[in-house]
């Protein structure tokens, strides 16, 4: 084709336009793809690895709680409960420190000091784990553990979450403590976008009906917000939930099953680390730890699965009038 | 949605099949058609130049031996990081005996370095415990030669009433270590501990254990000494372990530094780790008595006196336990490091290679990097008998 031929038609531009569209979608959807195929061969490889632990052991690995590899016991619940009750623990102190800091920095504080510690904010999010690891076991445990476990040991110790422990400060505690630390920014970060996005309109709405600040923090904006925020809270506990290297370093690496959370402990995430090097030599016990992985990506899978109906049954409920 | 997702699809094919045909068609055309017409004419020049090179060389009445470049043979080595810091010293050096050979060593554990070998990943691999029969089995032709031995320290942080940390060296009776690690004994002042150092005011504290969390050859050489002076020890915790099942109160660190981490941060505290480890801790290490009943601390001689009284223990395969050595001078929780080889290598030059810088780094050349880094050298009966060994090793069922 020569340049003389070529004269514009709308029909012409119409058609390569779709085209260019075609090819985005197949370059989208091949991508999209691509993330689905990598969990899928990520599970289907756990699957298959740990078949000498399904077929020898089948659900004793999940419920027994004694690990002793030397004597081929594989007893995964004290990693198990290890891993949710560190999580679990950390998100019920980073969540509403988080969402304090995001409101914070979205609404009451003067643009500045919201630019400044929102920049902090995101700076510790990017702190390397080790380095929290590091600071954990030198600084954090004798400094601060120490003491939260033993006040709490001497006033609820009667209850079996705080029971009396040797050393409180490498523990359950101190592991859910520098989670808990490291999963704030990535909270606060991310609901603080939430809120800075959400129209101006709201707020002038609310305020101008006669709504207090608080009133209008509370009634609209995190109603708003909340599947944004929901989405902040799976991010962090995601990360809560696979961190190794920090978690390894404060928690002891006890593989007995106590409920107390100033006993020493481990998790899923923990026990692979330290032993894979050892296991790779012995099929039953690399393929239990390969089954612990299946658990940990199984856990994070259902976690996730809640997590988004959480969001869909709270975004149904919202009336529409506030979602336009 | 359906008939959108097949659009796509028949594009992706589509594009594919275009690329597909677009490449062979590309030539014809006139523009590569020069390029193509360039690259041929250096081809040919290139092979113009080789067959020059090739003359000058068969022309040359006496060929050389071929100088090999710097770096040229590498040797790959995984497993225990015991040694490691003296691994990477002497691979640091040897660079200066011979620059052509390059060695590089993952410190990825003792276990690993078996597996490892038996997969032939690596050219050697390196263990502080001695392979079980199971894993001599999988891994047919493989010799472990011990190549460096060193003691594993009892450490401690304890505070006085007083709020200052003991510096003070404390002595450990023979059965004591294992007690303590039983959970027999659970306080600092216990009499046993208080008889054993009259001068040492030990306060009513909990004794805190602390233990490795990975699989370690430290903790198997540490658990041989228990095992070999504490028979109460033996007959509950099965021996020697890399990995045992420690008491329920236990504290375990990753690696060396992670136990002298915990050890540091815990008043009460009691671990075990490599020697080196405890003198950048700055943490104070124990006396432990011997099968003699001497109390003796950590040295170079003490370990090499361990050796000497098993040096002609070690077999065929050249592995032995030096724990609980009977001499006066020996210290009881010393280990031999081992390399594991194949017998029958299957890379000539590599193989030599790897055999010369094992020979350099047991020659007095090596020792002393070994000595100033709280290694001990082999005693001379044991490097004989790892030198009759290494002359045997062949290549391709040849002797080199």
């Amino acid at each position: 084709m020569t340049a003389s031929t070529r004269t514009f038609s709308l029909k012409e531009f119409n058609r390569r336009l779709r085209h260019g569209d075609a090819i985005f979608d197949a370059l989208t959807l091949t991508a999209a793809l691509l993330a689905l195929l990598v969990v899928l061969a990520i599970g289907w490889q756990l699957w298959q690895e740990s078949h000498f632990t399904r077929q020898t052991f089948g659900w004793e690995l999940i419920i027994g709680a004694d690990w002793n590899p030397y004597d081929d016991k594989f007893g995964a619940l004290p990693f198990i409960y290890g891993t949710l009750q560190t999580s679990l623990l950390a998100l019920l102190i980073a969540v509403p420190l988080g969402l304090f800091i995001a409101i914070f920095l979205a609404e009451l504080a003067p643009a500045w000091l919201s630019r400044i510690l929102g920049f902090l904010v995101e700076l510790l999010a990017a702190v390397p784990s080790v380095v929290y690891g590091l600071w954990g076991v030198y600084v954090f445990a004798p400094t601060i553990v120490k003491p939260t476990g033993e006040f709490l040991q001497s006033f609820v110790g009667f209850l079996p979450l705080f029971a009396g422990s040797v050393s409180p400060q490498y523990s359950r505690l101190a592991a859910s403590l520098i989670l808990a630390v490291m999963i704030l920014p990535t909270i606060s970060a991310v609901s603080r976008d939430v809120f800075q996005a959400i129209p101006r309109a709201q707020r002038e709405a609310a305020l101008a009906l006669g709504a207090t600040q608080w009133e209008m923090i509370a009634q609209v904006l995190v109603p708003y917000g909340l599947s944004g925020i929901l989405g902040a809270i799976i991010l962090g506990l995601g990360r809560a939930l696979g961190e190794t290297m920090a978690v390894t370093m404060v928690i002891g690496n006890n593989y007995n099953l106590t409920a107390s959370l100033l006993e020493p402990g481990s998790t899923m995430s923990a026990i692979i680390a330290s032993q894979f090097g050892e296991a790779s030599s012995i099929d039953l016990f690399r393929s239990a730890l390969i089954e612990m992985g299946l658990i940990l990506f199984t856990i994070t899978l259902i976690l996730n699965m809640l997590a988004r109906l959480l969001v869909w049954r709270v975004a149904r409920r919202v009336p529409t009038e506030l979602r336009v | 949605m359906f008939r959108k997702f097949f659009s796509v699809a028949a594009i992706m094919i589509l594009a594919a099949m275009a690329v597909a045909c677009a490449t062979p068609t590309v030539a014809p055309t006139s523009a590569p058609a020069v390029t193509r017409i360039v690259e041929t004419k250096v081809v040919e020049k290139v092979v113009e130049q080789t067959k020059v090179v090739e003359k000058v060389i068969t022309a040359t009445p006496a060929p050389q031996t071929p100088v090999a470049k710097p770096g040229s043979i590498v040797i790959n080595g995984a497993g225990a990081s015991f040694p490691y810091p003296l691994y990477s010293r002497w691979f640091f050096e040897y660079a200066y005996v011979n620059p052509a050979v390059r060695i590089n060593y993952n410190p990825i554990g003792s276990g690993g370095g078996i597996s490892q070998i038996t997969a032939k990943t690596v050219d050697f691999g390196g263990s502080d415990a001695p392979m079980t029969d199971a894993e001599y089995d999988k891994a047919k032709g493989v010799q472990m030669f011990p190549i460096v031995a060193g003691p594993v320290v009892p450490v401690y942080n304890i505070k006085n009433d007083a709020g200052a940390m003991i510096t003070d060296t404390l002595k450990f009776p023979t059965t004591t270590l294992g007690d303590i690690y039983l959970g027999k004994i659970t306080k600092w002042n216990d009499p046993v501990l208080a008889n054993a150092n009259p001068n040492v005011k030990l306060p009513a504290k909990d004794i805190k254990l602390i233990v490795r969390a990975d699989s370690s050859g430290t903790t198997y050489t540490f658990t041989d000494y228990l095992a070999a002076s504490n028979p109460e020890y033996k007959a509950k915790m099965t021996g020697a372990n890399k990995l045992p099942k420690w008491l329920p109160s236990t504290l375990a660190g990753n690696q060396n530094p992670g136990v002298t981490a915990i050890v540091q941060n815990t008043d009460g505290a009691i671990g075990y780790v490599e020697i080196s480890y405890a003198k950048e801790g700055r943490l104070p290490y124990g006396a432990v008595q011997n099968k003699a009943g001497e109390y003796v601390v950590a040295t170079m001689e003490g370990v090499q006196a361990a050796m000497a009284d098993f040096g002609n223990d070690l077999g065929d395969k050249l592995v032995a336990s030096i724990v609980n050595a009977p001499s006066k001078t020996a210290y009881p929780i010393s280990t031999y490091t081992y390399i594991m080889i194949y017998m029958d290598q299957t890379d000539c030059v590599k193989g030599k290679a790897a055999l010369d810088f094992f020979k350099w780094a047991m020659s007095p050349d090596g020792d002393k990097f070994a000595a100033a880094l709280d290694y001990v050298p082999l005693p001379d009966a044991v490097q004989k008998l790892v030198e009759a060994k290494l002359s045997k090793v062949t290549c391709q069922g040849k002797s080199f």
